[in-house]
């Protein structure tokens, strides 16, 4: 595995662990070692994460408090599908279409650093493309719930508050995904016209925190929202 | 050691992650369709989602080989969201015995 070593301008390397977040931090100069544009995207992203944090903590606290039964997912997720009825098998493949697109992204940022920019803007557009068809299928799933009634403000299966934390939690992750793909597009296309030879691919990498932070989310929804 | 620019891994470790996350989400998937209830379902989903996002964030994001400093900036403060979520639930027990108490009629 290549390590990154950093070293400080007097050419000493710098310390790991403990006298390293030391040093780091009292060195009287920049703290995090990486391309400002990493470090803002993660401080972003950690914004964010307290953003659906929220969200889910909302969620938890509605379905906790009320005497309503919750509508079971599993039954209200499910679909036939060559005459076979299929427990929550729309949000499974959106799942693995999720899984699809984290592979395609890692692989992305690693073919940027090696400067191959045609395999990396096909792989950028190919996330682009799974981060498409998800948003698809978030679209026929939210028609097929309200052509079943359900409302942020109730619903024929159970609580109430099944519809409200739907609707806003996919709803919010959903336009996360979006801006994604408009996102990977325009780097992806910086990418094939070669913007990033000089300035460096750190780009690509920004992108992917991204992606992947989306992701992440998707994660902690399926299981909270989708799978209890 | 050569000094390169951002966060250089083989390939290898990225396909092997990929694998291992399409196999945790296969068994989380596998907890709904078995019909697992009660402990047994919600000890499974947090497993698999803390393994999931465990392996995200440690390598696609890379935070495995970033440096401490970083890491502790970013991954602590999301500490302190189990306080949230702790005094939530203290709250929405109460407000739910507080509900059958009114509500039963």
């Amino acid at each position: 595995m290549t390590e990154t070593v950093i070293a400080n301008p007097a050419g000493t390397l710098l310390a790991e662990g403990l006298p390293g977040i030391v040093e780091d931090w009292s060195a009287d100069k920049q703290t995090f070692q990486v391309h400002w544009g990493k470090a803002m995207m993660w401080i972003f992203l950690l914004s964010d994460t307290f953003i659906f944090s929220c969200f889910l903590t909302s969620y938890m606290s509605v379905r906790a408090t009320t005497t309503v039964p919750w509508p079971n997912p599993s039954e209200v997720f499910a679909l036939t599908l060559f005459g076979q009825h299929m427990p929550l098998i729309l949000i499974a493949i959106m799942t693995f279409i999720r899984i699809s697109s984290r592979g395609t992204m890692a692989m992305a940022v690693n073919f940027g650093y090696r400067k191959d920019r045609k395999t990396t803007a096909l792989l950028i557009l190919a996330t682009a493309a799974f981060g498409a068809s998800f948003v698809g299928m978030q679209a026929f799933e939210w028609t097929k719930l309200i052509e079943e009634g359900v409302r942020p403000w109730g619903n024929p299966m159970g609580a109430a508050q099944f519809g409200s934390c739907f609707f806003m939690i996919t709803g919010f992750h959903g336009a996360h995904v979006s801006i994604g793909v408009i996102y990977l597009c325009t780097v992806a296309f910086k990418v094939y016209r070669g913007d990033f030879e000089k300035s460096g691919y750190a780009a690509v990498e920004i992108a992917g925190l991204y992606w992947h932070f989306v992701d992440l989310v998707w994660v902690f929804i399926f299981a909270l929202f989708y799978l209890w | 050691m050569e000094a390169t620019e951002g966060q250089q891994h083989p390939i290898k470790i990225y396909l092997w992650i990929w694998f291992l996350l399409f196999v945790l989400s296969t068994l989380s998937y596998l907890v709904d369709v078995l019909g697992f209830q009660g402990l047994l379902r919600w000890s499974l989903i947090l497993t698999f989602m803390f393994l999931k996002a465990g392996f995200i964030i440690a390598i696609f994001m890379h935070m495995a080989w970033e440096r401490l400093a970083l890491a502790c900036a970013i991954l602590g403060p999301p500490a302190l969201l189990l306080v949230l979520i702790g005094m939530m639930v203290l709250e929405a027990e109460y407000i739910f015995s507080t509900r059958l108490l009114f509500f039963a009629s």
